[in-house]
């Protein structure tokens, strides 16, 4: 028993294909992969966009001003 | 890998890819190095945090669909439908997606590929510093660096490609499915974003807003002209026999060829790699007098424009080329900025979209009447078929869903940053908390040395 299908390497590589964990479960890998993917634009959209509503109000006059000349 | 002469082929191809990904990554560094010494001191974070998150974001989109894409839409939607059997094997669910002991090259190609991808979202990133939405320009960096590009590699940049069968397209080195494309898709996007603030006076004058660090953005340049070496490596299969390519070539001998199978060597696009470089570096510090951005940005627009057809030039051909776009693209870059008010803070639509353009079309005279393929039945290279190819892919896939989409992202208000915002710097708040927590671990360090408190540990 074994997640990648051999157990042992006592075998004929020209007849060896795939080896990772699980063969038969890349849709659901996908599945999981694609949802990773866009959750991760909701949540960094949703968090720029209260940081940016946020940050509109912090500016302190003279410090932006100590900044503008730093360049 | 039956018989020791296939597993050698296939093991050197695996190790020649796997060497070339390693040098385009120079491409990013390269880029991430000039785009923060273009940017001014008060948004630098947020500048390089907006161009290393394209590397995942197109890695994985890349391996989604942009893989795909590639191998199944050559002919499609125009002259075929989809090649679902070269697709199949590269869909993300393929095995052939992953570790499989008879398939060795499918990683490294994948790679190869992908690096480009990352390549075309970085120019989009330069052209927008300062005040475009980090979530906005990471949607056009998928939709560049998975979508588009691919499409028009798949159309232009494949050995059965409709463009290269039916227009005689040639673009060894991507002077247009890469460069034109995302010089073409950074001016849709600027269109729509805006100058920066006290870009242009009130009466339209443009200004120019100096870099804040010169040597990083040399540095900058210098590692972009490295990993643009790597990416010429990786644009040719290295050896293939006659029998391998099953085209018209006859005889027996081996030869490396360009991503069309047509045959080329690494010893010619070395020559030409490094004069179009000199040819662009010359006629950029003429035409520019000497200023050290557009001499340095001038030997990657003379490479740039040369590429089309380096892979066949002469090597003073290649030079000339690469002189003569130069001087084109400066003025266009000029003369644009100032009748269209455009703001490209890194000239990248300039040194990429501009120099692809004009490298395709002049390729299409330098080469007229070339085979642009070993196989049968297709088109020469000729002066129409490069005009038609460089408009496909500035305007077609790289200014057009560009405009739009940034169309609908301004109208949503989700393109640009707030106007306090750009004024403050976007690394304000991430500057207000360091410049509190060192001067809290300063008075504790002093407090301690005075003796009046316990030392920072």
């Amino acid at each position: 028993m074994s997640t990648i299908g051999y157990d042992s390497w006592a075998v004929d590589l020209a007849e060896v294909g795939a080896v990772y964990p699980f063969q038969g479960s890349e849709g659901l890998m996908v599945v999981l992969g694609v949802i990773f993917w866009i959750g991760w634009h909701r949540i960094q959209f949703v968090r720029e966009g209260a940081h940016l509503e946020k940050a509109k109000e912090m500016g302190d006059k003279e410090k932006i001003s100590a900044l503008l000349e730093k360049y | 890998m039956d018989g020791n002469l296939n597993a050698l082929t296939t093991v050197f191809t695996e190790f020649y890819y796997w060497v070339t990904v390693v040098f385009m990554f120079l491409i990013h560094v390269g880029f991430c190095m000039y785009e923060v010494g273009a940017s001014r001191h008060r948004n630098h974070m947020h500048t390089l945090m907006k161009n290393i998150m394209i590397i995942p974001l197109v890695t994985v989109t890349f391996f989604f669909f942009g893989w795909w894409i590639y191998w199944s839409f050559p002919n499609f939607p125009f002259f075929g439908g989809l090649n679902h059997d070269a697709g199949a094997a590269n869909l993300p669910w393929s095995e052939n997606m992953g570790t499989n002991l008879s398939d060795r090259i499918t990683g490294v190609f994948w790679a190869a590929f992908l690096l480009f991808s990352w390549t075309a979202a970085s120019i989009v990133s330069g052209a927008v510093i300062e005040r475009i939405r980090s979530s906005a320009l990471w949607v056009h960096a998928v939709m560049i660096g998975s979508v588009f590009w691919i499409i028009d590699a798949a159309w232009g940049w494949h050995a059965e490609g409709w463009m290269v069968k039916y227009l005689g397209y040639h673009d060894a080195y991507a002077s247009g499915v890469i460069h034109a494309i995302a010089g073409g898709y950074a001016l849709g996007v600027i269109m729509v974003l805006g100058p920066r603030l006290g870009k242009f006076a009130a009466d339209g004058t443009p200004r120019d807003i100096p870099p804040h660090n010169p040597w990083m953005l040399t540095i900058g340049i210098f590692l972009i002209y490295s990993g643009f070496w790597g990416f010429y490596a990786a644009c040719n299969i290295p050896a293939i026999s006659p029998e391998g390519i099953g085209g018209l070539l006859t005889g027996e001998t081996w030869t490396a060829t360009n991503i069309y199978l047509a045959p080329t060597s690494l010893s010619a696009i070395t020559f030409n790699f490094l004069m179009s470089l000199s040819g662009g570096l010359m006629a950029a510090y003429v035409v520019s007098k000497g200023d050290a951005f557009w001499t340095f940005s001038g030997g990657l627009a003379g490479i740039i424009t040369a590429s089309a057809g380096n892979d066949l030039y002469h090597p003073i051909q290649a030079m000339l080329v690469g002189a003569v776009g130069v001087v084109i693209v400066y003025k266009l870059h000029y003369w644009v900025e100032r009748t269209f008010k455009i703001d490209d803070a890194v000239g990248a639509v300039a040194v990429h979209g501009y120099s692809g353009i004009v490298g395709l079309i002049i390729a299409g005279f330098l080469l007229w009447g070339a085979p642009s393929s070993p196989y049968e039945g297709y088109a020469a290279v000729n002066p129409v078929g490069q005009t038609i190819g460089a408009v496909i892919m500035f305007f077609v896939l790289g200014f057009l869903p560009a405009f739009v989409i940034s169309k609908m992202q301004a109208a949503a208000g989700v393109l640009r940053i707030p106007v306090e915002v750009e004024l403050q710097g976007l690394d304000y708040a991430e500057h207000h908390a360091y410049e509190d927590a060192k001067a809290e671990i300063i008075a504790a360090d002093k407090a301690a040395l005075n003796g009046g408190g316990v030392p920072a540990e």
